[in-house]
């Protein structure tokens, strides 16, 4: 087993609105082996990506702000870095790429400009050197003849290869963690399925860990060595990925992996939750997910369940579970 | 073309007459307007080697004489003289000085005034934000002339004071539409990916925004050329802008529009002249603008 290189605990972000507190992470603690890649799965509006922006103390102003928890990477807590300080972490030490990366580059500048501003920023090389790392990075995303697309701008490129682009920005300067904020959302099924193939490359080249923002299963299972499902911001249950489909603990887990339609069965109709999931500023007392929740007991409506470690790296937090 | 492999451009025929008309065509946009411009600038520049009189001082005896190519005309008094025997065309030349530089200082000042307090806003948003669009209001509802009478009863009219005047206020349109840009610009995703990569904020307000609002930013301000040169002229209309016989072509327009029936010349070549200089600046910024925008340089 290598070494864990980003440990979360106890992790909270919430947003102050004139309404109240909507307490978007509410107390999530994971950590990252170096050359693995993790991923966080949940629906929508359940804390993934303001977790992912988290961990670069990145957060939407007015109102976002971490209210406690630790973020330490190799040693060091993020949570205690200066402004400046935290700076010179992003992009060097730990990078993201964001939802839509098909508008994350800035129209006006040739790629190559994009991504020797990271480069220049982190690493103060002369200028020649810093094209051979724009090229290098280009070639590690397996961007063919790099030399030419460099001076390119946004608009020439197709949106695979602009995706390229954007994680070849990410990967510039190194980084030890990466963040990939559901990549893969707005490409079709086949460069889904390269880009996947070639992040796993990246990773067994560069060794960096991938943390895996996702609401699909599917590329869970492609591409994650370990999984953590989220609800209302809270993490339910983390496990290894073979785990998380043979043997689900979670109620919640096991009835989002029933929501995915399959190949292998005849089902009439498509297995869904019923219910909504709560407001994250009125959250239900005791389990978040009871009112939902298809083998509720009396406990689960009165108490949280405290997370328990069933071994192999396999946690859950559900009364159910002993 | 870059993209096209060897084989294609190497076989591609050699540019045909109409491609050749077709670039001349898309370079005219170019060359007449910064033809003209070139030309008016360096006329102003060496007004006093040009001009064949005195700008200020004319014959009482040689008034309202018709341009040379009327009846009546001379070919002393080329473009014929005003209400009180000046040389038309040596008060136009002068004139060039006063309206243009007037006009180009005062849209430098007031863009990078604007820009600066627009980015600002815009990108950090919140109390700055409300302070300077607060004080963009007060400087867009404040009555800018009754300012400038002021100002030239208590510290005389004059050049400098005719920049301040324009310049103390001209600068709240530039801010409020290079806020409103810069709002848009900041939600982009390339700004949030530029933030993850570790950019500060000045880096990001110079390096991500600014270019982006540049394209309507120079739009406004090949626009503003006309509108200075305008708001010079009612100045010294009213008698506040540069004093009285320093020719400037708002002047010279307001000078001859009691002798319009009479004397057309007076008031109309300083017309001209205004309005070439605008369309010049409008063809411009659309070169300009052309340019900036990477998908129609390729063109």
């Amino acid at each position: 087993m290598s070494n864990i290189i980003l440990q979360v605990e106890n992790l909270r972000t919430s947003f102050f609105t004139r309404r109240g507190e909507v307490k978007a992470v509410d107390g999530v603690s994971f950590y990252v082996r170096e050359g693995e890649t993790f991923g966080i799965v949940g629906e929508s509006g359940c804390g993934k990506t303001v977790t992912g922006l988290s961990l670069l103390r990145l957060l939407p102003e007015p109102g976002g702000r971490i209210v406690g928890g630790k973020i330490i990477l190799e040693g060091t807590n993020l949570m205690e870095l200066s402004k400046k300080a935290m700076r010179t972490y992003r992009g060097k030490m730990i990078s993201m790429i964001l939802q839509d990366p098909m508008t994350s580059l800035n129209p006006v500048y040739p790629i190559g400009d994009q991504i020797a501003e990271s480069v220049r920023l982190h690493q103060g090389l002369p200028d020649n050197m810093v094209e051979q790392e724009v090229i290098s990075a280009l070639r590690l995303l397996r961007i063919p003849s790099p030399e030419m697309i460099l001076r390119q701008y946004p608009f020439q490129l197709s949106g695979g290869m602009r995706q390229r682009v954007v994680g070849a920005i990410a990967m510039s300067c190194h980084p030890r963690v990466l963040i990939a904020d559901e990549p893969t959302t707005a490409l079709d099924a086949t460069i889904q399925a390269q880009y996947m193939a070639l992040f796993k490359d990246v990773q067994q080249k560069t060794n960096v860990a991938i943390i895996f923002i996702t609401h699909d299963f599917g590329v869970i299972a492609n591409m994650c060595h370990r999984v953590a499902v989220m609800y209302a911001g809270k993490i339910v249950e983390t496990a290894p990925t073979r785990e998380i489909f043979n043997a689900p603990r979670h109620p919640y887990t096991s009835a989002l992996i029933n929501s995915v339609p399959r190949l292998d069965r005849k089902d009439d109709r498509l297995y869904s939750i019923e219910g909504q999931p709560p407001s994250l500023m009125n959250l239900p007392a005791g389990c978040r997910f009871a009112p939902r929740c298809s083998v509720v007991q009396e406990i689960c409506r009165e108490q949280e369940p405290p997370e328990v470690d069933i071994g192999n790296g396999h946690s859950v937090s559900c009364w159910k579970v002993k | 073309m870059t993209i096209l492999p060897d084989v294609i451009t190497k076989s591609a025929p050699k540019y045909t007459g109409l491609s050749r008309w077709a670039r001349l065509n898309r370079n005219l946009t170019l060359i007449i307007p910064a033809t003209v411009l070139t030309l008016l600038v360096l006329t102003a520049i060496f007004a006093p080697l040009l001009a064949p009189f005195d700008p200020t001082t004319g014959k009482l005896t040689e008034r309202r004489l018709p341009p040379a190519f009327m009846e009546g005309g001379s070919n002393k008094h080329l473009l014929g003289t005003d209400n009180l025997g000046r040389d038309i065309l040596s008060r136009l030349i002068y004139g060039g000085r006063v309206s243009l530089s007037v006009s180009l200082l005062v849209i430098a000042i007031t863009a990078i005034i604007g820009t600066m307090l627009g980015i600002a806003a815009g990108y950090l948003g919140g109390r700055i934000e409300g302070f300077i669009m607060r004080v963009t209001d007060i400087a867009m509802a404040f009555p800018g002339l009754l300012l400038a009478m002021l100002l030239a009863v208590s510290v005389g009219p004059g050049y400098w004071t005719v920049i301040f005047v324009l310049s103390i206020f001209g600068w709240a349109g530039y801010a409020r539409l290079v806020r409103g840009e810069a709002l848009r610009v900041r939600e982009s995703d390339f700004v949030a990916q530029a933030r993850v990569n570790g950019a500060s904020t000045l880096r990001i307000m110079l390096k991500h925004i600014f270019p982006n609002i540049l394209n309507s930013l120079i739009v406004i301000m090949t626009l503003m050329v006309g509108a200075m040169i305008l708001a010079e002229s009612t100045l010294s209309y009213l008698g506040i802008g540069i004093p009285a016989p320093t020719p400037s072509w708002g002047a010279m327009v307001a000078d001859g529009r009691n002798d319009l029936d009479r004397a057309w010349w007076i008031s109309t070549f300083a017309g001209i002249a205004i309005g070439l200089v605008v369309l010049s600046g409008n063809f411009l910024g659309d070169w300009i603008r052309d340019k900036m925008d990477p998908r129609l340089r390729q063109l």
